[in-house]
């Protein structure tokens, strides 16, 4: 489903490289989790991957079921499925919640050449799916992230990716700030779009969201390289004794 | 053979393709806001008030031309229930206009009030007060208007009355006053809209008594060569409420300038402005509130959207004058500036004379957030439609200032249309 081949990147600002040489592919059905020290490169992969400005790839390629991400715009690449949580969300005041994803939901549907979704309907999906997320009708109303907690942002991207019905979700750090509860209500609205058909990429620095998401893959990344992969038991390893003992073994 | 030179003044030149209307009740008024013309000069671009906004094309002593523009957008307001004055390049159309007579309200026409009439005491009075800074363009409007409605409120309107500006004549000069008198505890709502003229010099002068509401919703628009220049000056009496909106699209010259004068304790008067505007067009606010009174309430809310070399200017002063304590004032004026060409210029004001006043004013020029933007299209959302969400975000809290949500439903409606048609 996604492939990353040799992925170079460098800063378009400086001279910077960032990401030296990712390889990765996450197949339909799977849950890859990636772990790695603080500035080894997972969100600049992560952002690369959805088309944020301020990056260069200098060499390599990525694609979802073929299709080259990397000459798409952002909303192309959303549009062909692909969808990011962010580390940290966006606050953006004067734009309503519910406007917003109704405007994204819709957008894709165009663009996929699909019938819109009627309002009602929108209504009555969102209100459904927003309930399991325990997100009530005030944060639907209120400006996209404005205000909310650290967790209710995180809550929020999952409600975005439950109505986008991305195939393929990558989730940054959207663990990171959680308390245990917030983490569950995170972890189910995940497990509930496990499918067959959908690829998971779970960025994150603790076994906890895994012990709830159950990866099938864990890749380490340090210094802009994916440096080891294994299975669940990869991430346990770095539980217990940190990066120091694989970082060392790879080196 | 070489012309004579002459010593060209442009006040003269002006006032020389005028006639003064004959109505009886109103000429002391006009003979005396003449007066005034001569004594101020009209505009140069040497004066200080206007060192953002060149006044030559409003001066100059024909209308330049303003070609008609063709959309397929209704009229605004249209499925609403209100009285309908229609004007035709500022000429008074009875046929297309309502039937001037509801109840709450009497209407007479400018050009055609009996002799003597209950506006003589207001017509040009507000305007000759309104001149801490001269406004010589208003006092022109005075002297000369050919047209315009004398409106006396005396309880709650039935519905709210919509003047409708018409253009249909590429160089039609109008000059138009209104005069509004809401009386105690009276209350009317007046929406205008439509181009009017290739030039147009509107003046209205509103006087709200104790208690009274007067709710002023306005959209400019359409044609986009017009030029305008237009003053509402208001008296505000004790517990009054005066509540002014203009939306602004297109225009390649517009000056809108609003002179509150708050007279009564415990009155409320916000005035406020969204303007969207694209390559030639340039758009001014100017706007002065004088505090006389305790415990008053003043908002000056204004946001423009400016693309492709448009130009913004706001001049908003805040004089809280001796004894006028508790006053209340907020000033706030920004601009989205949508590339490099585009420029916001800006003259923030207060000159606060009372001891025990809270006032604030702020100023400021943005870009699109790019974050924002970036997280609006990552979940598919394409980068025109982001943009105008953001655009309309930004406007929103001058659109919010207007109170009844049908109206500023049907104006958020038309800056949708427009930011749609000119997404860059
Ligand atoms: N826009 C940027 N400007 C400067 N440095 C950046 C930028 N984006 C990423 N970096 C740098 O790239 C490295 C990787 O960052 P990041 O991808 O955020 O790592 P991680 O998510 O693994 O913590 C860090 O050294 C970080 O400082
Ligand atoms: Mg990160």
């Amino acid at each position: 489903m996604l492939n990353i081949k040799d992925l170079h990147v460098q800063l378009e600002e400086e001279d910077k490289q960032i990401l030296k040489g990712v390889d990765l592919t996450v197949e339909a059905g799977k849950v890859h989790a990636i772990m790695g020290p603080n500035g080894s490169g997972k969100s600049t992969l992560s952002y690369v991957l959805s088309g944020r400005d301020g990056y260069e790839v200098t060499s390599g390629e990525a694609t979802l079921d073929g299709e080259d991400l990397l000459d798409m715009e952002p909303e192309e690449r959303a549009a062909a499925g692909l969808f990011l949580a962010f580390q940290y969300p966006v606050e953006i005041p004067g734009v309503g919640n519910m406007t917003f994803l109704r405007t994204a939901v819709n957008a894709q549907r165009k663009a996929r050449g699909q019938d819109e979704m009627s309002a009602a309907d929108f209504l009555k999906v969102i209100r459904a799916k927003a309930k399991d997320l325990k997100i009530d009708a005030d944060m639907l109303k209120r400006p996209v992230n404005v205000g909310f907690s650290g967790g209710e942002k995180k809550r929020n991207e999952i409600l975005q990716m439950a109505m986008l019905e991305p195939k393929m979700c990558i989730l940054d750090e959207t663990d990171s700030g959680l308390d245990v509860d917030a983490m569950k209500l995170v972890a189910d609205g995940v497990n509930a779009l496990r499918d067959a058909g959908r690829g998971f990429l779970v960025i994150t620095h603790y076994q906890r969201l895994l012990d709830h998401i159950k990866p099938d893959v864990v890749h380490i990344m340090a210094d802009g390289k994916i440096v080891k992969t294994g299975g669940p038991e990869l991430a346990l390893e770095v539980e217990n004794n940190g990066y120091a003992d694989i970082l060392a073994e790879v080196a | 053979m070489a012309e004579p030179a002459t010593q060209s003044n442009p006040t003269e030149d002006r006032l020389a393709t005028l006639t003064m209307p004959q109505n009886g009740w109103a000429d002391a008024a006009r003979k005396a806001a003449l007066a005034r013309v001569r004594e101020m000069g009209l505009p140069g671009r040497r004066d200080e008030y206007w060192k953002f906004t060149r006044p030559d094309s409003l001066t100059q002593p024909d209308a330049p031309k303003a070609s008609l523009f063709h959309n397929d957008e209704g009229p605004l307001f249209d499925d609403m229930d209100r009285l309908k004055i229609v004007f035709v390049d500022g000429i008074f159309d009875a046929e297309k206009s309502d039937d001037l007579t509801m109840s709450g309200v009497r209407i007479d026409r400018l050009a055609t009030s009996a002799d003597i009439h209950w506006a003589a005491d207001l017509y040009g009075s507000l305007e000759a007060d309104g001149h801490y800074v001269q406004r010589p363009l208003a006092a022109l409007n005075t002297a000369f208007a050919t047209d315009g409605v004398l409106i006396h409120v005396t309880d709650k309107a039935e519905k709210p009355i919509n003047f409708i500006y018409l253009h249909e004549n590429e160089t039609s000069d109008a000059i138009l006053h209104h005069v509004v008198k809401v009386d105690a505890g009276a209350e009317l709502t007046l929406l205008e809209t439509g181009p009017a003229a290739a030039r147009f010099n509107k003046s209205m002068e509103v006087d709200v008594a104790d208690g009274a509401t007067f709710h002023h919703v306005r959209a400019q628009g359409r044609d986009h060569e017009r030029r305008a220049i237009t003053h509402i000056f208001t008296r505000l009496g004790t517990e009054s409420t005066f509540k002014s909106f203009t939306l602004t699209v297109n225009g390649r010259l517009t000056r809108n300038e609003c002179v509150i004068d708050i007279q009564g304790d415990d009155a409320v008067a916000h005035v406020a402005g969204a303007c969207v505007g694209d390559g030639d067009f340039h758009h001014d606010d100017t706007v002065f509130v004088t505090h006389d009174a305790l415990r008053c309430e003043s908002r000056q809310v204004f946001k423009k959207v400016l693309r492709n070399g448009a130009v913004g200017v706001f001049q908003g002063k805040i004089l809280v004058k001796q004894g006028a304590q508790k006053t209340d004032g907020y000033q706030i004026s920004q601009s989205l500036l949508l590339d490099d060409d585009s420029q916001f210029l800006a003259k923030p004001e207060l000159e606060i004379y009372a001891d025990d006043v809270a006032c604030s004013h702020g100023s400021t020029s943005g870009a699109i957030d790019e974050e924002a933007l970036f997280y609006l299209r990552s979940r598919g959302v394409p980068a025109g439609i982001a943009t105008d969400l953001l655009t309309l975000a930004f406007l929103a809290e001058a659109v919010e200032e207007i109170e009844d949500e049908a109206l500023r439903d049907a104006l958020v409606e038309r800056l949708e249309g427009w930011l749609e048609r000119h997404r860059g």
